[in-house]
């Protein structure tokens, strides 16, 4: 019986999501459309950035590279040079909007729209421009060879855990230059603190740790970033994401993860947050109060990221491709060999 | 027409089909004739160009479509009608290979023409009965034969299930044709001419026929019975390598895999992925590489694979993650490894962690779970893994905690120490864990209490909660439900004779392939005027019962802080 009540309420959660994000789409503009490029088996990436000029050439490059046939992204009035770089890019859709990320949940309500109009039906990548998909084989299988082999096994979602990197030393000692692999500067990060727990409501698994916990959260374990994320999804028009791609609705498609013992397929999303830009960033964050529900609060995380400390310790690993995080028990290949 | 003893290719195709085009005529061009059986699913266009691409291929043609559902009927009557095109048209076939559309020959196709013309009378198809091989899909083995499954299980799964449960009720059983052992085996066979035209000319074919087409799953289970009738040499075993996930459903082969099929030296693999590009690149191009004899030896591959379902169906032990939240009971090992537990140890002995580190060569941490912080061995702030050693982060999961630090130091021997004025979340947890080793000296907690500056009635308020908390632990630690290794000792008895436990301790998480004897005690607390501190608090009206019996005068401890047994051996 009260199974049947959440069920009724998250049903009407997901319609509330979904009509939010209808009564939004007037605040996208599209600046360019090329989505008559999109056949009907291509995999899409969505995004929403802001300022994103350094990261973007080697974000676009990477998934091209791992088999993403269209970009759909969403630009937060960037004043980089961002929106016309986008614009000229032959794969991307661009649309722009200058209303509040965080009175947008983050971007998703726009995303959403976006994933109602173009991502039915379709496997759909819903990444910032500072998360890299890594998945089991990435180094020899494109991404269409997941999304088949996820198709053939009837799952509809693919779960993965952040994974924040850190240069050895001060954030800002090395300068990344567009288009070069971020991981060559951040190749470090925490192996295991992490920790998790069932989200009874939405039925998904709630991680918290990593570096960021450890070095400005750890009086305060609650606070602490989400680090699990469902990024990639065989999208249906009647689905939405909740907070951020931490979790979604139907609830169904949190399952992301085993409750009998075995281990289901999962990837990692490294996370370049950590490159000499941060300090900038985090100054402008702390003014904007555009990334946490309660911003106030993490005035102090901001402060202290805008003097680039240093996050390194001994007991830092050194990123060595998926093996090395399947060995950990970061990710798992599961059942898929 | 090709040569006389050649091997025939009888090809199912559904999908895929520019792979399936680019297979056959691997095959045709070398000198094999083939049938191809496409799916009427599959629209009339892109049949059209399908058959328009191979049509200048003289060898091979294309036989009357059926419209074929997993685990029907139809897929058998596809390859019955293929199958006797097959032998009407090219009568000098001598093996007849059943292949589909995502099958690769993995070795030059002279290689499978040589070794079938050196064994021209054998039918390569495996074949076992019902009892000897555990493949039940849906809790269905030997009823696939003896109830009837009129239902898709695919499309119409509750009425399959209902009619199965219905059938099971009345308790009906379908009479197998006179003669018949219903054997089972994989799908994909490679029969003889004489074999396969027995099967498909028989007499009886009607009566066979009509029974199995209310078996279920026939495909795999028509030819590998009605062979037992007919063949006279079979080889029960598939020429085609094919791997099956927990479910059933076959693995994809991907372009990773090339060295491990090419290692396998089996003839043909399925299912391979359409867009690996290298491996049908590399396996279709034959080389001019000499003609290899070698048996067939997937033994490698399989083991791979049984490891990917191992880990599907019980995961890694110890191992908590984004892919696996196990709940009780499921975890396949609460912990990854042993890891011993220490409680009284500390606060008796002066120099117990060093000593004990020394002694066994195990990491020795101090109070993991002490209220200020997380104590690790060396004092250190970060350990492995980069778990901080914040008393917030721990207690917001002491379970992870504690999971964490073993996984992460799997191989090491973890040591730590535990008292009643830690947080007690894990008590269960840990006493249900057969890895966890648990040495407890009862009491003890009592001797920093002996020790302090504080006043008694403070003392006596404080012996009364820590009494209360680990009387309450150690009836967790006793109860049936305890999985772990306890021993557990009241301080008066441990007094009495330390060395022997202190030896044991050694000798369990010390190296195994030495065994140590105790060269030096560590340095117990000095206990002079305790009897008379017990005393007192019983005087004040707590009763502290936990430490045992102690005599009110100064005697024990003078005997217990400078042990000399006679069995001691001192440098």
């Amino acid at each position: 019986m009260r199974n049947l009540w959440t069920a009724y309420k998250m049903r009407q959660k997901r319609q509330r999501l979904l009509f939010r994000a209808f009564r939004k789409r007037r605040q996208l503009v599209c600046v360019m459309d090329r989505s008559d490029q999109i056949t009907a088996d291509a995999i899409l990436a969505f995004s929403t950035v802001r300022n994103e000029i350094i990261r973007l050439p080697y974000f676009l490059e990477y998934y091209r590279k791992l088999g993403v046939a269209h970009f759909l992204i969403v630009d937060n009035d960037s004043d980089d040079g961002t929106g016309e770089y986008l614009a000229k890019q032959p794969d991307v859709s661009l649309w722009h909007t200058t209303h509040s990320y965080k009175l947008s949940r983050f971007g998703v309500d726009w995303l959403t729209w976006l994933q109602i109009k173009f991502g039915h039906g379709h496997w759909c990548l819903t990444v910032d421009a500072d998360e890299i998909l890594i998945y089991p084989h990435c180094d020899t299988r494109p991404l269409r060879a997941l999304t088949d082999w996820l198709d053939q096994a009837k799952i509809l979602s693919f779960g993965t855990m952040m994974l924040d990197m850190y240069p050895k030393g001060a954030l800002d000692a090395q300068t990344y230059q567009a288009g070069y692999d971020p991981f060559q500067i951040l190749r470090w990060f925490d192996g295991d603190n992490y920790r998790s727990q069932m989200q009874p409501a939405l039925q998904n698994l709630w991680i918290q740790g990593g570096v960021r916990e450890r070095m400005f959260f750890a009086d305060r374990p609650e606070r602490a970033p989400t680090m699990n994320k469902t990024p990639l999804v065989k999208w249906s028009r009647r689905f939405a994401y909740v907070s951020s791609t931490h979790s979604l609705l139907p609830r169904h498609l949190n399952q992301v993860f085993d409750l009998g013992g075995a281990g289901k397929t999962t990837g990692v999303l490294l996370h370049s947050k950590f490159l000499h830009m941060v300090a900038d960033k985090s100054r402008e964050e702390k003014h904007r109060q555009e990334h946490f529900e309660n911003s106030s609060q993490y005035d102090t995380y901001y402060d202290r990221l805008t003097q680039s400390p240093d996050l390194w310790c001994a007991a830092s690993y050194q990123y060595d491709g998926w093996q090395q995080l399947e060995a950990m028990g970061l990710l798992s290949k599961g059942p898929w060999a | 027409m090709s040569g006389a003893g050649s091997v025939g290719i009888v090809m199912m195709v559904h999908n895929a089909l520019e792979r399936a085009s680019q297979v056959a005529r691997h095959w045709a061009t070398n000198g094999c004739p083939v049938v191809i059986h496409v799916d009427s699913q599959v629209g009339r266009d892109a049949y059209k160009e399908f058959v328009g691409g191979l049509s200048d291929l003289p060898d091979l043609q294309f036989s009357r479509r059926h419209y074929c559902e997993w685990g029907a009927w139809s897929l058998v009557q596809a390859s019955q009608t293929a199958s006797e095109l097959m032998l009407k048209s090219f009568p000098d076939v001598r093996h007849i290979y059943l292949a589909s559309g995502s099958c690769l020959p993995l070795r030059p196709v002279q290689e499978l023409v040589d070794y079938l013309a050196e064994r021209p009378r054998t039918d390569f198809i495996e074949s076992a009965t019902t009892d000897d091989v555990p493949w039940a899909i849906a809790g269905l083995d030997s009823e696939r034969f003896t109830l009837r499954f009129p239902f898709s299980w695919k499309r119409h799964r509750s009425l399959f299930d209902g009619y199965v449960r219905l059938q099971r009720r009345l308790r009906y059983k379908r009479k197998i044709p006179m003669g018949l052992v219903p054997h089972l085996g994989s799908q994909w066979w490679c029969l003889t001419r004489r074999t396969l035209s027995a099967i498909l000319e028989d007499q009886e074919r009607d009566t066979f026929d009509k029974y199995f087409k209310r078996v279920w799953i026939p495909d795999e289970s028509y030819y590998q019975t009605l062979v037992r009738l007919f063949s006279t040499s079979i080889e029960s075993r598939s020429l085609t390598l094919s791997k099956f996930d927990y479910q059933g459903k076959p693995h994809t082969f991907y372009d990773d895999h090339l060295q491990l099929l090419r290692r396998s030296d089996c003839f043909v693999a399925r299912k391979i992925w359409p867009h690996a590009d290298r491996l049908y690149k590399t396996l279709l191009t034959d080389g001019a590489e000499a003609l290899k004899k070698a048996e067939p030896n997937p033994g490698k591959i399989d083991r791979i694979f049984a490891k990917a379902v191992e880990r599907r169906t019980r995961g890694r032990a110890g191992l908590y993650m984004q892919s696996r939240y196990p709940v009780e009971g499921w975890e396949n090992g609460a912990t990854p490894s042993s890891y011993s537990v220490f409680q009284g140890f500390a606060d008796l002995f002066e120099d117990f962690a060093p000593w004990l580190a020394n002694s066994t060569g195990a990491t020795v941490h101090g109070h993991l779970f002490a209220p200020k912080r997380a104590e690790f061995t060396g004092g250190e702030s970060i350990y492995s893994g980069c778990m901080p050693d914040s008393a917030a982060m721990r207690d917001s999961n002491p379970k992870a905690f504690l999971t964490n630090l073993v996984w992460n130091t799997r191989g090491e021997q973890q040591c730590f120490q535990f008292s009643p004025r830690d947080l007690q979340d894990l008590n269960w947890f840990i006493a249900k864990d057969p890895n966890a080793i648990i040495t407890v000296i009862t009491g003890a907690w009592v001797v920093p209490l002996f020790h302090s500056n504080l006043s008694f009635a403070e003392i006596r308020t404080e012996a009364a909660r820590l009494q209360k908390i680990e009387s309450e632990h150690m009836g967790v630690l006793r109860s049936p439900y305890a999985k772990a290794r306890v021993r557990i000792m009241t301080m008066a008895e441990f007094i009495e004779a330390p060395m022997e436990p202190l030896q044991t301790i050694i000798d369990t998480i010390g190296p195994r392939n030495k065994l140590r004897t105790l060269s030096e005690a560590p340095k117990m607390a000095d206990l002079t005027g305790f009897g008379k501190f017990l005393q007192n608090l019983k005087n004040q009206g707590m009763h502290p019962h936990l430490m045992g019996d102690f005599p009110t005068g100064d005697h024990i401890s003078q005997v217990t802080t400078k042990p000399r047994k006679p069995y001691l051996v001192r440098k």
